[in-house]
């Protein structure tokens, strides 16, 4: 790194921190973010909290504000006991998709990593939220706040109204199907959860007005040469096939009540903001981590942090990277902050000193300087699986040492089918990205077909992708709950795609 | 433009609501354990944090989620040391397909049982459930320490009612002295001089200077009055208290029971029960209880806890021996002036004939007038319920024990069958506000 060291005074010294020093340090960061990173950023709101604080926003799903269940008080007590009895840290931060980008910082943090963490939450994964395009697209960062206050709001009447027992089971029945109901092809009709949730309301209510008694109960007869003609129609009005389980109930269930439909709304909605981040864990952290260490090895440099503060800082982002590799604990999971921060540091490098191989494989980008426009277009327009198809270099696939496993059933063995070499590279890239798609590792579950004027009998189909079944115990229980919502029976088919 | 919140200062318990309701759903399971440990635990703790282990069905989420084993998958690893491609690796016998199968739990969904803390409140609130107690003495038996305000001073904010007229009053004089606020007397004066002067008909000029010079005065001395004022807010001085712990002194309980075969588990765990209460009401007022534990059948002696609950014994029964060795240990170890003495004594109402009048005789003569309080149950099947209601009659001892409780107001006594009964022995204790103990 060929900058010029300027003997600038540092920001602050020691572990202590106060708001002034925050401030100040706040201002060195946003500094380089803005003119050598050129970060484009909601606003920043830094929250410090306490422990305990800490504790309630982990346990819902670190969200500020959140309806009552006990599913998180359960959730609570499980991160309160461990780390209690030391078994598990808290993180140091969580940020908040919204704008402004709320990032929680702990009051025990020392002043180091306060700065290591409002360089990581505040600029790298602020301006996440704020470019890559699958946020921009699926979630309404200027609403989720007023949407989850208005959630709350409305769990919380609805239990004074209907019995708190009423509304936790329809929650249980709800959650259950929550990761089964996002849209994942189809963009949401509506861009403001805010204005949509608005009009649904008055959607509700004038067709609350409007219900004809009469005219609704009355069969009307069918031709037999009709009858095809009908399912298909029918299927073409309710829109199926439907791969959107609490949408479908919201709009078609017969048995449940209009504040019901509301609910199911809510939960729906919320399981479809967080799913960008589920697409992008690995972009995402990756962003956050190259963003912090460019800027504190930037502001080390100009003399602005100690050396003792750039230790700390370098001992906690090592900490964060680490992946443990084969036959080490905890090899069995990808650290997405790993993957991600190695690839983003390899795309500097292939833009600023390409070897042959870079050049081979990378035509585009290999040797163009401006590696700040690449990573740029790269947080913007990609997602973890896409980013890995397309960046996941041989090199980083040497260092990290990859090799590709696969696992039939009925063989004792496993098989390597990939490693880190000249056979391998494009399988194991592919192998990783199709690992790190969200759509192809989410069991694929559609409504397929139900006779609303029959016997209303409510048919799934399970598309098994390479054989994998769905896990026989959770899903009779996930029916059940469907059933209760649903009010007829329902039937789950499994298949395997071809 | 950065936006700094301080949000330390918080409410913290935002997932009190959720945690509550968590505890309700696992209620059979909660209440099981703390059963469990109400049994296990020693009296004097036990209000403690309990481990709960709640059985993962009730609390499941299930979701559709693909199953560990099955079907054609694919893993990518990092750290290869020297595999190479075709190489095979035998899969781990017995488990989910290498090391997938933990991974689940990290949010608590595994098979496993879930296991949280109980806090000291959710635990007294369960251990209070059947015990029907009134809110109040729930709420006041789970303060950990009572305290009083006592008075520290003076502040200069408050609350009217605390209001130090005195105080204030001597500030606003020495303020008024200080500053030279013109006295009343003397306005009133130059008032009275300035008619006198007006009223004259013809004034000499030496009379029509003062007249000027004293209206100039008259001016400057109400300007300095309402400039000065009588009572400032400056003044204003309330009492200011501080609360404190109740300067608490000793106190020690005597359990007694009856341990012959009659005696059996439920009976047993009703007693403890009942002790238990009794030393919680005592925590409230003493920051030192001692407990004595003495058993009986035909003699009776001093045990451990331990001992005193689990052990058996065989023989008769003489209720008066238990009297007699708590007798002994007040006089070895427990001078009454020192220590405030109660006694808790649980039985299944038989004795030894005759001996219920040596009984009611040390009460009346000895141990009533060391204790500050005696309380007596009488456990009952629970098929005799109906004997509850009737006061009078009841074996020998309960009767010879009636002829005591008329006599003295600190002894209690009542007949229980089942957990609910037991608070209103104390009902009497427990309002009773002790004055200067």
């Amino acid at each position: 790194m060929a900058r010029t060291v300027r003997a600038a005074t540092p920001l602050f010294e020691g572990a202590e921190w106060d708001f002034d020093t925050l401030r100040r340090s706040y201002d060195a960061i946003a500094k380089v973010a803005a003119e050598e990173l050129e970060l484009n950023t909601y606003p920043n709101q830094v929250e410090i909290i306490s422990s305990e604080q800490m504790l309630d926003a982990y346990s819902s799903i670190g969200m500020p504000l959140m309806y009552h269940h006990w599913s998180f008080g359960k959730r609570f007590m499980h991160d309160e006991q461990l780390y209690r009895k030391g078994a598990q840290g808290l993180a140091y931060e969580i940020v908040i998709n919204s704008n402004p980008c709320i990032s929680y910082c702990m009051e025990d943090n020392t002043m180091a990593l306060q700065a290591l963490v409002i360089a990581h939450a505040a600029f790298g994964h602020n301006h996440f939220f704020r470019n890559n395009h699958l946020f921009r697209q699926w979630t309404d960062a200027d609403g989720i706040l007023d949407y989850l206050d208005y959630a709350r709001t409305y769990v919380t009447q609805c239990e004074e109204r209907y019995g708190a027992r009423e509304v936790e089971h329809l929650l249980d029945a709800a959650h259950a199907l929550m990761p089964a109901s996002v849209f994942r092809h189809r963009r949401l009709p509506s861009a403001s959860l805010r204005e949509e949730a608005a009009r649904r309301r008055e959607r509700q209510e004038e067709e609350e007005r409007s219900a004809n008694y009469l005219w609704d109960t009355l069969d009307r007869a069918v031709r037999p040469s009709e009858a095809d003609e009908e399912v298909r129609e029918r299927k073409r009005r309710m829109g199926l096939p439907e791969e959107n389980l609490l949408y479908f109930l919201e709009r078609h269930s017969p048995i449940l009540k209009p504040w019901q439909r509301e609910v199911l709304r809510i939960v729906r909605n919320i399981a479809q903001y967080f799913y960008p981040q589920r697409q992008t864990k690995v972009m995402n952290e990756g962003c956050a981590c190259f963003v912090h260490y460019y800027i504190t090895n930037a502001l080390h440099d100009a003399g602005q942090l100690t050396d003792g503060a750039m230790l700390e800082i370098l001992h906690n982002h090592t900490n964060v990277v680490t992946q443990p590799g084969y036959g080490t604990p905890g090899h069995a999971t990808f650290n997405p902050y790993a993957i991600g921060f190695a690839m983003m540091q390899d795309i500097r490098r292939i833009c600023e000193a390409p070897t042959e191989e870079d050049r081979e494989w990378f035509p585009d980008i290999a040797g163009a300087k401006d590696w700040r426009g690449v990573l740029k277009d790269a947080w913007a327009n990609y997602r973890d699986e896409s980013f890995v198809q397309q960046f996941l270099s041989p090199k980083v696939m040497r260092d990290y040492r990859m090799f590709a496993l696969t696992d039939d059933e009925g063989d004792p063995f496993y098989t390597v089918n990939a490693i880190h070499d000249e056979r391998g590279y494009r399988e194991l890239r592919a192998a990783l990205a199709r690992s790190l798609d969200v759509s192809v590792n989410d069991p694929d579950i559609h409504v397929s077909d139900v006779d609303l004027l029959g016997d209303r009998r409510l048919r799934l189909r399970h598309i098994q992708r390479d054989g994998v079944p769905l896990d026989p115990a959770t899903r009779d229980a996930t029916l059940g709950y469907l059933g209760q919502l649903w009010g007829y029976e329902v039937a789950l088919d499994e298949i395997r795609s071809e | 433009m950065p936006h700094f919140v301080d949000r330390r200062l918080n409410p913290k318990d935002k997932s009190h609501s959720n945690r509550r309701r968590f505890i309700g759903r696992v209620r059979a399971a909660v209440k099981k354990a703390v059963d469990e440990s109400v049994r296990r635990r020693s009296i004097a703790d036990v209000d403690r944090e309990e481990k709960v282990s709640v059985p993962a069905e009730g609390i499941s989420e299930p979701s559709f989620r693909p199953a560990e084993q099955g079907g054609h998958r694919e893993r990518v690893l990092t750290g290869n040391r020297n595999f190479q491609t075709g190489d095979r690796i035998e899969k781990p016998t017995g488990g989910g397909a290498g090391g997938r199968g933990r991974e689940g739990s990290d949010d608590g969904e595994g098979d496993d049982d879930f296991l949280f803390v109980l806090s000291r409140d959710e635990f007294l609130d369960m251990f209070f459930e059947d015990l029907e107690l009134p809110d109040l003495v729930k709420r006041s038996l789970k303060e950990t320490a009572a305290t009083r305000p006592h008075r520290m001073g003076y502040a200069v904010t408050g609350a009217p009612a605390n209001l130090s007229v005195a105080r204030t009053m001597r500030n606003a004089f020495g303020r008024r002295l200080a500053l030279r606020r013109p006295k009343t007397r003397k306005t009133r004066e130059m008032m009275e001089r300035i008619e006198a002067l007006e009223a004259l008909e013809k004034p000499s000029p030496v009379e029509r200077k003062e007249l000027l010079e004293l209206r100039a005065e008259l001016d400057r001395v109400l300007r300095l009055r309402r400039m000065i004022p009588y009572v400032d807010p400056l003044d204003v001085r309330y009492k200011h208290f501080e609360r404190r712990p109740e300067p608490a002194s000793a106190a020690v309980m005597f359990c007694l029971m009856d341990v012959s075969a009659s005696m059996g588990e439920r009976e047993k765990d009703l007693a403890k029960r009942f002790f238990v209460l009794l030393h919680l009401f005592l925590r409230q007022r003493y920051d030192k209880i001692e407990l004595v534990f003495i058993r009986h059948t035909q003699v009776a002696s001093e045990v451990d806890e331990e001992t005193f609950f689990h052990s058996r014994q065989t023989g008769g029964t003489v209720v008066s021996s238990a009297l007699k060795e708590m007798q002994a240990v007040i006089e070895a170890r427990y001078p009454p002036g020192e220590w405030n003495i109660y006694a808790a004594q649980a039985s299944d109402g038989e004795n030894f004939g005759g001996d219920s009048a040596t009984c009611a005789d040390i009460l009346g003569n000895e141990l009533m007038r060391l204790c500050q309080y005696f309380a007596y149950i009488e456990i009952l099947e629970e098929n005799e319920s109906q004997l509850m209601n009737s006061e009078a009659n009841g074996m020998e001892l309960w009767r010879a024990y009636r002829g005591v409780a008329e006599e003295w107001p600190n002894f209690a006594m009542k007949r229980i069958a089942s957990p609910p009964d037991i608070y209103p022995v104390f009902r009497e204790l427990f309002s009773k506000k002790p004055e200067g103990v």
